[in-house]
């Protein structure tokens, strides 16, 4: 923990627990741990859950690690459980099975066992705070900014007196660049700008002291010109107030800018799975898994010489359409989609392989002495019968 | 009815469009809207002129509450109450229109006065109702909202064509010529209900029945803002190709820059309910000419694009009902001075094809650097 930000200081609960793990080498001890983990809903009402025992698999055996001043920024399609993940590694939602660890205590252990538990599952939910993708809905419209703030200190802080309270307030709405704090406190939610009320929520997450934040698609509703200057403070308060991040991204262009200054990681998702896992510029510029691949494909460079040369490129796909996520495909989910799949995809699902560069990916063509590689390909053989099936195919 | 003889453009520099030629397929002349609100005058298009050229995309790119939208609903007199629109939007039909487009005559009861030209703001209800869709037709953000969900795909496609007298068998014809551009299987979407077909699938299908009666002209107000990254580029992919295939000019509404660098041929920025700077695309990005362009693209990151030198815009958007005097981006913008604040800039032409509204567009390209460079080279 930073000791020269006398801003920080002040407005951070002191807690023993942060500093010493903040002294430790960052990949020693996870703060936050999941491991394969699944979520499954059943779909539709009571007479079709009688009639099938169809589920959704929002989240399917999902594993992965998160460290004290980290950032993993999950990226995928809509639909494809990155904010079922993102809420269930905070606790909000209980899984289906596996085990979500904060600091080495199981979270849903703590709740169900509070007797064995090492951190009482209270303490659990504090450490762990959630900020929405819109500001506006998120703050109560008839509630001034300072009563806002007030809440998770009122709670939390019980040793602040009014006077102190409001001080540690304004120290930061002042961090915060909105100036003067007096005028701000005294504000409702209608009379901020997008960008001050996500301030805010974000404030009111920070006051808690958390550890973990889960920011879910948090600068999307922002202006276009805002939100480099949104990530710019989240990764300030990150160094000053020694949080980690699990952000939810769908622009890959925002991820790499996010993960890329903080020194984090990008997580791809396809329907429930982490796909690719790994530094930024590894998975941009070395991607292994196909489906990463589309996702760099998809997304626009505004070099217009550049651009103009890649929309005429294909799209690395055979089908546009994801598949029904009630029906997964068999083996590897993404093969009805991948250019490259072969045979074995479509029987044997690939684990998550460390690949020749930084990065993990969850396909055969990973590992360089593979059956993958002697497979019959998928592509010429099955591409009739899709163009058949679907017309959205890029059959050409 | 008002005969369409646009105003001389008052700005002398603008010489390329004081002519309305055969380039020019639409044009904007002066075109302001207001709202009476308690707090005043609100202005959400401020004289605003420009000529949408024929067989172009034209990108208009703003932030949110620009103007950009309300552009886009002047192009069609769709300027909702209590909002007043005035000055001329003149549309240009095709001269030769007989010769290639045998279904004209099915096509426009208004009566095009004299010169070829329409005034599109004199038009009647009933005028106006055939001028859009048949020779002006939009496509908004958010397909899924836009079908009526107990109607069955082709019923929305026949309501379209009758309830615009045009022969239905002759129609449909060319819908399947539409769908197979956007790779859509006409039988299987056709016989669907809304319900049944993706967010992709829907909007595809919303953009062969804004073109189902050949309109010269397509207004796309975020057309991909509501899909997901691949179906969005690869919409993006096939507006190219809907354009070459179908003649088309496309007016494409967006706020995000990287998103047409490659789609455009032109981009227009709005700021503050006018266009500040209006280019071809390559010499807008690459050299960008107005401060508030600079600033954009230093502030939007892409896939490639250095990120050390990301950099947000200082301050916050106008109040429209309290713009500032002068250069409205004076407030925020790094080289204003007295003049600025005084004096509100035209446009004027900085390159070929190519024009800003700043006095000072020298000093803004020398002082002011943004790049388009790679920024994964270097660590």
């Amino acid at each position: 923990m930073s000791t020269d930000e006398p801003t920080a200081d002040d407005v951070t609960v002191d807690d023993a627990a942060v500093d010493e793990a903040a002294t430790d080498a960052p990949d020693d001890e996870p703060i936050l741990s999941l491991d394969d983990v699944n979520v499954h809903y059943t779909p539709g009402g009571v007479v079709k859950r009688a009639l099938t025992d169809k589920k959704v698999r929002a989240v399917d055996g999902v594993s992965f690690d998160l460290y004290d001043n980290d950032i993993v920024v999950l990226v995928g399609e809509s639909g494809c459980g990155k904010t079922t993940l993102g809420k269930t590694a905070i606790g909000l939602e209980q899984p289906t099975s596996g085990s979500i660890s904060y600091r080495g205590q199981d979270i849903w252990d703590a709740k169900d066992n509070p007797r064995d538990a090492d951190i009482e599952f209270t303490e659990i939910r504090r450490a762990m705070q959630i900020i929405h993708q819109d500001p506006a809905n998120a703050l109560n419209s008839s509630r001034r900014v300072k009563a806002i703030l007030s809440d998770p200190l009122k709670k939390y802080r019980t040793e602040l007196g009014p006077k102190e309270r409001e001080d540690t307030i304004y120290r930061f709405l002042e961090f915060v660049d909105m100036m003067p704090p007096e005028d701000y406190a005294e504000r409702y939610p209608h009379q901020l700008s997008g960008g001050e009320k996500q301030r805010i929520a974000l404030g009111r997450a920070l006051l808690m002291n958390p550890d973990v934040i889960l920011a879910d698609e948090a600068i999307s509703a922002l202006d276009v010109s805002l939100r480099v200057g949104m990530m710019d403070l989240i990764l300030d308060l990150q160094e000053t107030f020694d949080t980690s991040y699990v952000f939810i991204s769908h622009d890959l262009a925002n991820a790499r800018y996010l993960a890329k200054r903080a020194g984090g990681r990008i997580a791809i998702m396809y329907l429930g799975e982490i796909v690719e896992i790994g530094p930024p510029e590894e998975i941009l510029q070395n991607p292994t898994h196909p489906y990463t691949k589309v996702l760099k494909w998809s997304t626009p460079t505004v070099d217009p010489d550049l651009a103009k040369q890649r929309i005429k490129e294909d799209p690395p796909v055979r089908e546009v359409d994801v598949p029904d996520p009630e029906d997964p495909p068999s083996g590897c989910k993404f093969h009805t989609r991948c250019p490259e799949a072969r045979e074995v995809c479509t029987q044997e699902e690939p684990e998550r392989f460390d690949t020749a560069g930084e990065s993990d990916a969850a396909c055969f063509r990973a590992l360089e002495t593979h059956e993958y590689w002697n497979s019959a390909e998928l592509a010429d053989a099955e591409q009739d019968e899709y163009d058949a099936q679907d017309s959205s195919t890029f059959g050409d | 009815m008002a005969i369409g003889q646009p105003n001389q453009s008052t700005e002398e520099e603008t010489t390329e469009t004081e002519d309305p030629d055969d380039d020019i397929v639409m044009s904007v002349e002066d075109a302001r809207v207001q709202f009476g609100m308690s707090r005043g005058q609100a202005w959400v298009l401020n004289d605003v002129s420009l000529d949408v050229r024929r067989e172009e995309i034209l990108a208009v790119v703003g932030e949110s509450g620009s103007g950009k939208s309300m552009f886009a609903a002047a192009l069609m007199d769709a300027v909702e109450d209590p909002g007043h629109l005035s000055g001329d939007v003149t549309y240009y039909p095709r001269e030769d229109e007989s010769d290639d487009a045998p279904s004209t005559d099915q096509i426009g009861s208004y009566d095009a006065v004299g010169d070829d030209s329409i005034d599109v703001l004199g038009m009647s209800e009933g005028e106006l109702s055939n001028f859009r869709w048949e020779e002006v037709s939009m496509v908004f953000q958010g397909a899924m909202n836009s079908f009526n969900p107990t109607m069955k795909i082709k019923g929305h496609f026949h309501e379209t064509i009758q309830a615009h007298n045009a022969v239905l068998d002759e129609r449909m014809e060319h819908v399947r010529d539409l769908f197979e551009a956007l790779h859509l299987d006409p039988d299987r979407v056709m016989n669907s209900y809304p319900h049944e077909l993706s967010g992709g699938m829907k909007q595809r299908a919303l953009i062969a029945l804004a073109l189902v009666l050949e309109p010269e002209v397509l207004v796309m107000d975020e057309p991909t803002a509501a899909l997901d990254l691949l179906m969005q580029r690869s919409i993006i992919s096939m507006l190219r190709e809907l354009r070459d295939e179908f003649e088309l000019t496309i007016v494409f509404i967006t706020h995000d820059l990287p998103l047409v660098a490659g789609l455009s041929d032109r981009i227009g920025v709005m700021y503050s309910f006018e266009f500040i700077e209006v280019g071809d695309t390559r010499s807008l990005l690459k050299d960008a000419a107005h401060p508030y362009t600079r600033a954009l693209l230093r502030s939007v990151p892409s896939i490639d694009s250095n990120i050390d030198e990301m950099q947000p815009i200082e301050g916050a958007r106008p109040d429209p009902v309290n713009i500032p005097t002068g250069c409205s981006f004076h407030p925020r913008c790094p080289i204003a001075d007295d003049r600025c604040e005084i004096e509100d800039p035209d446009l004027v032409s900085v390159d070929e094809d190519h024009e800003t509204a700043c006095f000072y567009s020298d000093q803004a390209r020398n002082e002011l650097d943004y790049s388009l460079d790679h920024g994964t080279t270097e660590d």
